[in-house]
């Protein structure tokens, strides 16, 4: 596209070029991106020669989509600025919410603790130790009421980071609204729910796939018609690409996970165009800033593609890859962690560049604790610093026809249709899961990785090059263990205090709808109202749906 | 006894599922000759102690990147010692901060933390050292 001189001069005049180059030192062996992909010297138009601009670009808000999903994007609005956090109880939480809120963040984005998300309360013998440690912990509706205090949720949008347990979170937060006066048609948010990469890669599983895949689409219906701001699913990549994978993997299976769900939901007998509208994705932004770009590009663009021509979505909503990012937590170093904020802000920069709708940039200190206070600011400004200061929010996907970031694009998108293909050859994303073959594609990167910077092909400021003995020049967030004391009282008190008949029989009707074909969410709706807590919701359903086991590889 | 290999327990103990590193370790120790068993995720201070005992192991890696490392290193030492098995070796690795690592080694909790940053061939080189060093001490002690 776009030549002034015929591709046969350039290709002639490149590989003169390239002649002389090759005659040159270079300072490396190898040039590769943080995916280990090959990068060459120098892109030309020749690396885009097949590209249809009207076909494979488009304008912005226009299918495929790839310059991105709104007309004017950031002219209209910037990104949301949700920044991830929870800790402790739900009164500390709420606390480090509203100095959120204050200091301009336009979002909430709740992190709940270990034994929140794997379905038990807090005096279960298995939450020992881990009580409000890297996330806050809910036991009940007292909880959730008291997370969302003083704070409208008519006026905000939350994120829950909540997958297995995620119908019983969302009821929550429903039911908290309720007595704030706030009717669910007003609600705004986003679930996680997304239950096939816990299985892939993050690993916070509790019930078996077929049932985990039901909670899921009944969430679907029930929020059709009666929450229907909400996003169902944030379809994730990031945690698959926490795991080690590569740009490309996590892409690839992100979608895989997306169109499963899909086909789950066309399967449930949902018709495309009432669900689709509301999945979202969530991606993650690695250092290699180009590679990040080319992958949210390639995202919008195959999901836009095939919802169109292979699930025949006609709704234009359905279309639309909307997402979050959350900048790497793997590429930050426990050394010299300050350069954690540096790293932050060039992932961050990708992110905008590449056009998400939201972003949380993560603290400095987050790979030794919790964030405090002050490396949460830190974070957030550099978001505020992107948006007013550098510029690059006053155009729309500024890189489109560089020939290496439209070239990268491309190769992401023939990248993933390979994988598709290989997904598709273990019969979809199930039986791969059950095969290992995602588990172990990751587990390869992650250990290439490891092995590409022990033998220093890869460079890491701070770990294995650049390297001082400096103490740890900055504090850390200490939770006080005493919390975990204060939560068993507190999820004691509401099982002595509420009405424990009604209770138990609401927890029985549950118990027999989970094994019949009824919309579980009204039932669990009626459990939370009655203080049922979540470790006793989640025990009924793994009474009748048994529980998922994992064969270890590594 | 001499050829034995080094038996390795890399284990995920708590409710977090987060095992890029423990894999990446566990492949690591097993590239360098060790004998490797992986537990798998979520596994509680008990089952991790039993798989211990059972695989006879020398030495425990445990991975812990849910904060909830100051209540499981001591608990598996004790469950350790109740089952006269006090002579494995516990190491770990994680999100742990400096003064936690201090104060785990100082009680006798943990032989050895390795943060993130540090390079698998330290590891290794580190379990090999301190096994010719337990070797060395038993057979100056019989």
């Amino acid at each position: 596209m776009c030549q002034n001189s015929g591709l046969a001069e350039i290709s002639r005049a490149r590989q003169e070029w390239e002649e002389e180059v090759g005659k040159l030192p270079a300072r490396q062996q190898k040039f590769m991106t943080v995916s280990s992909v090959p990068v060459k010297a120098l892109y030309t138009p020749e690396d885009i020669r097949d590209l249809d601009y009207m076909k494979d670009l488009n304008f912005p808000g226009s299918y495929p989509y790839t310059r991105g999903v709104q007309k004017n994007m950031y002219r209209g609005r910037l990104w949301t600025m949700r920044q991830f956090s929870g800790f402790a109880t739900a009164k500390e939480s709420n606390e480090r919410y509203r100095y959120l809120l204050s200091q301009g963040q336009t979002g909430l984005s709740v992190a709940f603790d270990m034994p929140t998300i794997m379905g038990y309360d807090s005096d279960h013998p298995r939450a020992f130790g881990e009580v409000g440690r890297v996330g806050v912990a809910i036991d009940s509706l007292d909880d959730m009421e008291t997370l969302f205090s003083q704070i409208p949720l008519d006026k905000i949008t939350t994120s829950m980071t909540i997958n297995a347990p995620a119908a019983v979170l969302w009821c929550l937060y429903i039911a908290t609204a309720e007595k704030q006066g706030v009717p669910p048609h007003k609600l705004g948010g986003t679930i996680q729910n997304d239950i096939l990469k816990e299985y892939i890669a993050q690993k916070s599983w509790i019930f078996p796939p077929e049932p985990s895949l039901r909670l899921i689409t009944d969430i679907f219906a029930f929020a059709a018609q009666h929450v229907p701001k909400w996003n169902t699913v944030s379809i994730s990549g990031y945690h698959i690409r926490e795991a080690g994978s590569t740009a490309v993997q996590e892409l690839a299976f992100t979608l895989a996970d997306g169109f499963a769900y899909v086909e789950a939901g066309i399967a449930a007998g949902l018709d495309v165009d009432t669900f689709a509208p509301r999945l979202s994705f969530f991606f993650n932004s690695h250092m290699d800033f180009f590679e990040e770009i080319a992958k949210y590009r390639a995202a919008r663009r195959i999901w836009a593609r095939r919802m169109k021509e292979k699930y025949g979505a006609k709704d234009e909503r359905s279309l639309l890859m909307r997402f979050h990012t959350q900048t790497a937590g793997c590429s930050l170093t426990a050394q010299q962690p300050e350069n954690n904020i540096i790293r932050t802000a060039y992932e961050a920069l990708a992110a905008v560049l590449g056009g998400t709708q939201s972003l949380h940039t993560n603290s400095m200190d987050e790979v030794l604790a919790l964030p405090t206070e002050k490396a949460v600011r830190i974070a957030l400004r550099t978001q505020q610093i992107i948006a007013e200061e550098t510029g690059v929010a006053n155009t729309i996907d500024p890189l489109a026809g560089s020939y290496f970031v439209e070239a990268l694009t491309n190769q992401m998108e023939e990248e993933c249709e390979k994988y598709f293909e290989r997904i598709e050859a273990f019969g979809g994303v199930l039986p791969a899961i059950d095969a290992g073959f995602f588990q172990q594609e990751i587990a390869d990167a992650a250990y290439r990785y490891q092995q590409e910077i022990e033998k220093k092909e890869r460079i890491i400021v701070g770990v294995n090059e650049y390297v001082t003995d400096e103490e740890l020049g900055i504090e850390l967030l200490k939770i006080d263990p005493r919390i975990e004391e204060e939560q068993k009282a507190r999820v004691r008190k509401v099982r002595e205090t509420r009405d424990n008949i009604v209770c138990a029989n609401r927890l029985e009707a549950l118990r027999q709808a989970a094994s019949g074909p009824d919309n579980l969410i009204p039932l669990i709706l009626d459990a939370v109202r009655a203080y049922a807590t979540e470790g006793e919701i989640i025990q009924v359903f793994r009474d009748v749906f048994g529980t998922y086991k994992e064969k270890p590889i590594f | 006894m001499g050829e034995r290999k080094i038996r390795v327990l890399v284990a995920k103990p708590g409710l977090d599922g987060h095992d890029r590193g423990a894999k990446v370790v566990a492949r690591a120790l097993r590239d360098a000759g060790m004998e490797v068993v992986y537990t798998g995720l979520h596994q509680t201070p008990e089952q991790v102690v039993e798989a211990a005992i059972q695989e006879d192991v020398d030495i425990i890696g445990l991975s812990i990147l849910s904060g909830a490392h100051m209540t499981i290193f001591p608990r598996i030492c004790e469950l350790l010692k109740e089952n006269s098995a006090g002579d494995i070796m516990v190491i770990g690795g994680g999100i742990i901060p400096e003064e936690d690592i201090r104060e785990l080694i100082s009680n006798g909790n943990a032989s050895a933390i390795f943060t993130p940053g540090t390079a698998t061939s330290e590891i290794v080189d580190w379990i090999r050292e301190a096994m010719r060093e337990k070797v060395s001490h038993k057979e100056g002690v019989s």
